[in-house]
């Protein structure tokens, strides 16, 4: 595999084409706004919770294609998750991305997420895989 | 002005291929692939020449400047102030002491805003700055006008990335006091009529700053033909080392500003009760100067001397037109910056594909732009795009790699969609 198709792999070029709950939610219980002034890169994320659990959820915005994709998967995974799910979900996602490139990943809670393990040979992109789960803690944390 | 004033005969003995023998940084490889450098409005690489006289310095004549009775002492220090002069021949000033080292054009600016505005403008007076300055010549206006109550006026731009003159004309008045102006936008690659400018300016008393951070490189500079008060470049985007950069400065408004920073070498003499600062151009260079810094800009003068800024200028105006013209074939390119007057980068954007990923992707095929706001954000905001591409050519550079480029593009546009 060409280091190029390690980091865009077919679902991320999938998910930038044709981004999953994108769009707002005028009746969102949390909202934040994620921004990186540095590349540009602006999402709006919109949650609706309801006793504990994230019931709808969308994003929109502007972005590279890794932090579009990241946005557009994240939002499919966070629909039905508690907020500690969630959470949880991001931490070990975090832990994973950010790891040395040779260590052995435990991909059974990543999920969906492995897509983005190519990142880790490309670490000033690490940022825009985590902006739109940054955005979401703070939407979480802001309005609780 | 037309483009072709800038084009004079070219001598046949430009040679490129050979050229890049004097790179040594050219020959490497990037994931594998032959290095193809487009980033030169960034920074650009160094001669074997620059690197072997920083070499020689260190193992050779290290010791430091002025004030030294040893022998060491006073080559180095011959050779600093043979720097001097070989910048001030390069760019033509009147006196040696109208060159101050600095740390590069940002210090420059800071040095002027801080001494000159600081110390001569009121509250009330006028700067003139223009839309498509780089951050660094619009922060410093910006924050001495916030500490003295100076009013910072901004001319706009056109669609095609050119100032409109006639709205500069409009902003000009007796209030104002100076005018700060990028020669060649390092976001644009547009060439600004700065003689025109300044001339402009004189008419109201207005003193002037040109930043030539992205001229320098590539176009001959006269600052006595050109009239400006102040001309400010760095060392590292014209082949020399980093953290060394150039002040010009007229010898009477030097003269009459105050030290920028306190410290040694500034001064004449120091006591608790009295301090009589050093004249030019050591009042504006208080602490060890960055020797190797200046000897190896010098050396990387010399070698640009030795090509001929017109055989220069020549060839990368050539890669320019090629680039553009091979750029065409792409639909879905726009470029950004279509001025008349250009210089050799090209920022573009690409429907659909933000410029991070083309950066990547490019870098994977040994290519390496720059990509992002390219700190001059208010570009960006006017165009109303988040951040272009941008490839920046250097005499070093062929048609050849202008070809992988845009294979290269076409290769992540079919991927894309």
């Amino acid at each position: 595999m060409e280091s190029s198709d390690l980091l865009y792999q077919e679902i991320i070029l999938d998910h930038n084409r044709n981004p999953r709950n994108f769009g707002e939610l005028s009746n969102a219980t949390h909202k934040a706004v994620g921004h990186n002034p540095l590349c540009g890169d602006y999402i709006e994320l919109y949650l609706i919770v309801k006793d504990n659990v994230i019931v709808d959820v969308k994003f929109s915005g502007v972005g590279c294609a890794i932090s579009k994709s990241s946005a557009s998967i994240m939002t499919t995974i966070l629909k039905g998750k508690t907020i500690e799910e969630a959470k949880q979900i991001f931490n070990d996602f975090h832990t994973a991305i950010t790891s040395e490139i040779d260590k052995k990943i435990d991909t059974q809670n990543l999920g969906k997420l492995e897509v983005f393990l190519g990142v880790r040979e490309f670490p000033v992109r690490v940022k825009c895989v985590t902006l739109p789960w940054h955005t979401f803690i703070d939407a979480i944390e802001k309005n609780s | 002005m037309d483009k072709l004033e800038f084009r004079v005969e070219k001598k046949k003995t430009f040679d490129v291929y050979n050229i890049r023998k004097d790179f040594p940084i050219l020959s490497r490889t990037v994931h594998n692939k032959p290095l193809i450098y487009f980033d030169n409005a960034a920074t650009t690489q160094k001669p074997k020449q620059v690197i072997e006289t920083i070499t020689h310095f260190y193992s050779h004549l290290n010791s430091n400047i002025h004030r030294g009775v040893h022998y060491l002492s006073q080559a180095s220090t011959t050779e600093f102030e043979c720097a001097r002069r070989i910048v001030k021949s390069f760019i033509n000033a009147k006196f040696e002491d109208e060159i101050i080292f600095t740390r590069g054009a940002t210090e420059s600016i800071n040095l002027v805003a801080k001494s000159f505005a600081s110390s001569f403008l009121r509250e009330g007076d006028e700067i003139v700055i223009s839309y498509m300055e780089h951050h660094s010549n619009i922060v410093p206006w910006y924050m001495i006008s916030e500490q003295f109550g100076l009013k910072l006026k901004v001319v706009p731009i056109n669609e095609n990335g050119e100032i409109i003159f006639e709205e500069y004309e409009k902003l000009l008045s007796e209030r104002t006091k100076l005018v700060a102006f990028v020669h060649i936008s390092n976001s644009l690659g547009t060439i600004n009529p700065i003689k025109e400018i300044i001339d402009k300016a004189k008419q109201y008393g207005a003193v002037v700053l040109i930043d030539g951070a992205q001229s320098v490189p590539h176009l001959p500079i006269d600052v006595q033909e050109l009239d400006c008060d102040f001309f400010v470049f760095s060392g590292h985007k014209i082949y020399g080392p980093t953290g060394i950069g150039i002040l010009y400065g007229k010898k009477h408004l030097l003269e009459s500003m105050p030290p920028y920073q306190g410290g040694g070498d500034m001064i004449l003499s120091v006591s608790f009760d009295k301090i009589v600062y050093n004249s030019l151009p050591h009042k504006f260079e208080a602490g060890t100067q960055h020797i190797e810094g200046a000897i190896g800009l010098a050396s990387a003068i010399r070698y640009v001397q030795n090509l001929g800024l017109d055989n220069i200028l020549n060839y990368e105006l050539e890669l320019l037109d090629y680039c553009t013209e091979r750029m065409q074939e792409i639909p879905q390119l726009k470029i950004i910056g279509n001025a008349k007057n250009k210089s050799c980068l090209i920022s573009f954007v690409i429907d659909n594909i933000h410029p991070h990923d083309i950066g990547t992707l490019l870098d994977l095929d040994g290519i390496a732009i720059r990509t992002g706001h390219h700190c001059t954000q208010p570009v960006m905001q006017f165009f109303k795009v988040p951040a272009t591409s941008r490839v920046s050519f250097a005499f070093y550079n062929t048609k050849e790699e202008i070809d992988i480029l845009i294979n290269s593009l076409k290769k992540i546009i079919k991927k894309f969609n």
